[in-house]
């Protein structure tokens, strides 16, 4: 009985001392947090807006593009099958441009993720990889820092060329490969592709969703644009088919 | 105390080293010592982490009962690790992005939970924070070593992209070595990181040789010195 006595209390013991230590480690990274959080979150903006401006050259609108955004559904094209952020760039309140995020799944190794800035008249403004897991040195040409290749769409329509040469040269497209990752290009070539068709569908809702998100949703829509209520409809028709 | 200082910086940077002896935390050191930067920021992390962890172990070892230490010191471990891993995030952002996954998993680097039950567990804090720092250097001499050796030969330069660690003055660090340089894939890969494991540590057994040969060599050689 005293034994057992003594062994509950070993147990008691060895567990207060893990709950104080568990206690002081959440007390630490806690502390930490909340000394980090704001240039974290800071740092994360920056970097976004960053990537954003390498789609969409910053001369060419003057609205906060992070503040400007819409939630859309995606129908499949864009491949990522959820709710996406699109980001919206305007001069004096026209729409220039859209940024659309999108994924290409049939990568060599992975999914890869891409970013698509696309002028309002359906003209790509320019494309950058976000994220893959392709092979180091063949595949990877695909981002902007090692190789020019991703900067071949800016400026390509659905119209230049047409939808069916949207392939790479090997298939008889219109788009360079790339050297030992041809499965990579192909992926990124189609990816944009969608991206374009897209667009091509939902665009004009694209920049006339807006003042029904206005007032319906709290928040993320910049106040102090005038409304582009005339605007909106007008430029961005892509009068493709 | 001056002789421990001695021996355990020998240990931590040649005898012992955790990295080319112990053969600890080999998934971190095989993935991210492609180039040098990288190898350098993985390397700082861990060494803090070290240091950092084993002062607390050894601040602790007389409180702690022997049946949960274990879990104490991961306890530990973790706190610390998340602790650099948000002050990078918040700091080095773009060195962040780039070491990913890594920075979380020097929780699992055996070299760290090691070094606080081998050592920092039976030492007083002054010697378990030199024995963190020394094992820490080793480890990130060897990071830096094969990050070198793979940068190097996968695109002949050294500290590319300078810039993520040290601001936009190190853009001014990046060494182009071999200009022209065509590249070499396999070092960039994972089979080139083995292989230059393997030759670092080929290296190290042949010097480690010689060391121990000499002696002999010269006694034999010195009857026949002329003069």
């Amino acid at each position: 009985m005293r034994q057992q006595g003594t062994a509950v209390r070993d147990i008691l013991l060895a567990g207060g001392i893990l709950l104080a230590f568990a206690i002081a480690g959440v007390a630490l990274v806690t502390w930490t947090f909340q000394g980090t959080v704001e240039r974290i979150e800071d740092n994360q903006r920056q970097a976004l807006i960053q990537e954003l401006q390498q789609l969409v050259p910053p001369l060419q609108y003057d609205n906060h593009l992070l503040e400007d955004t819409l939630e859309v559904e995606d129908n499949g094209l864009l491949g990522l099958n959820r709710t996406v952020t699109v980001y919206r760039a305007r001069l004096e309140g026209e729409p220039v441009a859209v940024i659309l995020p999108a994924r290409a799944e049939d990568g060599y190794i992975g999914p890869i993720t891409l970013l698509v800035g696309i002028y309002t008249d359906g003209t790509v403004a320019g494309v950058r990889v976000v994220e893959h897991s392709e092979t180091p040195g063949l595949g990877d040409a695909i981002e902007a820092r090692r190789s020019n290749w991703i900067n071949q769409f800016t400026g390509r329509s659905l119209d230049d060329p047409e939808t069916a040469d949207w392939a790479v040269r090997r298939d008889r497209g219109a788009f360079d490969q790339i050297t030992g990752a041809t499965v990579t290009a192909r992926a990124v070539v189609r990816a944009v592709r969608d991206v374009l068709l897209f667009y091509d569908q939902f665009g004009n809702e694209l920049f006339a969703v807006q003042e029904e998100a206005e007032t319906d949703q709290v928040g993320d829509a910049g106040e102090e644009e005038p409304p582009p209520d005339d605007a909106s409809d007008g430029d961005d028709g892509t009068g493709d088919d | 105390m001056t002789e421990a200082v001695v021996r355990l910086t020998r240990e931590g940077l040649w005898t012992n080293n955790p990295g080319l002896v112990q053969l600890l935390g080999l998934c971190p050191l095989l993935a991210v010592s492609n180039s040098v930067i990288n190898a350098l920021g993985l390397g700082l992390a861990t060494l803090l982490v070290l240091v950092l962890s084993n002062t607390t172990v050894s601040l602790i070892r007389h409180g702690v009962r022997r049946e949960i230490r274990i879990p104490v010191f991961v306890l530990v471990i973790a706190s610390f690790v998340t602790v650099v891993e948000l002050s990078m995030n918040a700091w080095f952002h773009e060195l962040y992005l780039v070491l990913g996954i890594f920075i979380p998993l020097i929780v699992t680097n055996c070299a760290i939970l090691g070094r606080a039950e081998a050592y920092a567990s039976r030492n007083p804090p002054g010697l378990a924070a030199f024995d963190g720092l020394m094992m820490g250097l080793g480890f990130a001499g060897v990071l830096l070593a094969l990050g070198a050796f793979r940068e190097l030969l996968a695109q002949g330069t050294l500290l590319n992209q300078a810039e993520l660690m040290f601001g936009p003055a190190g853009e001014a660090l990046q060494l182009t070595v071999l200009p022209g340089y065509d590249g070499f894939l396999l070092a960039a890969l994972p089979p080139g990181a083995f292989i230059g494991l393997g030759l670092l540590l080929a290296l190290k057994n042949l010097l480690d040789q010689r060391r121990a040969q000499p002696r002999p060599i010269l006694k034999a050689a010195r009857p026949g010195q002329p003069g």
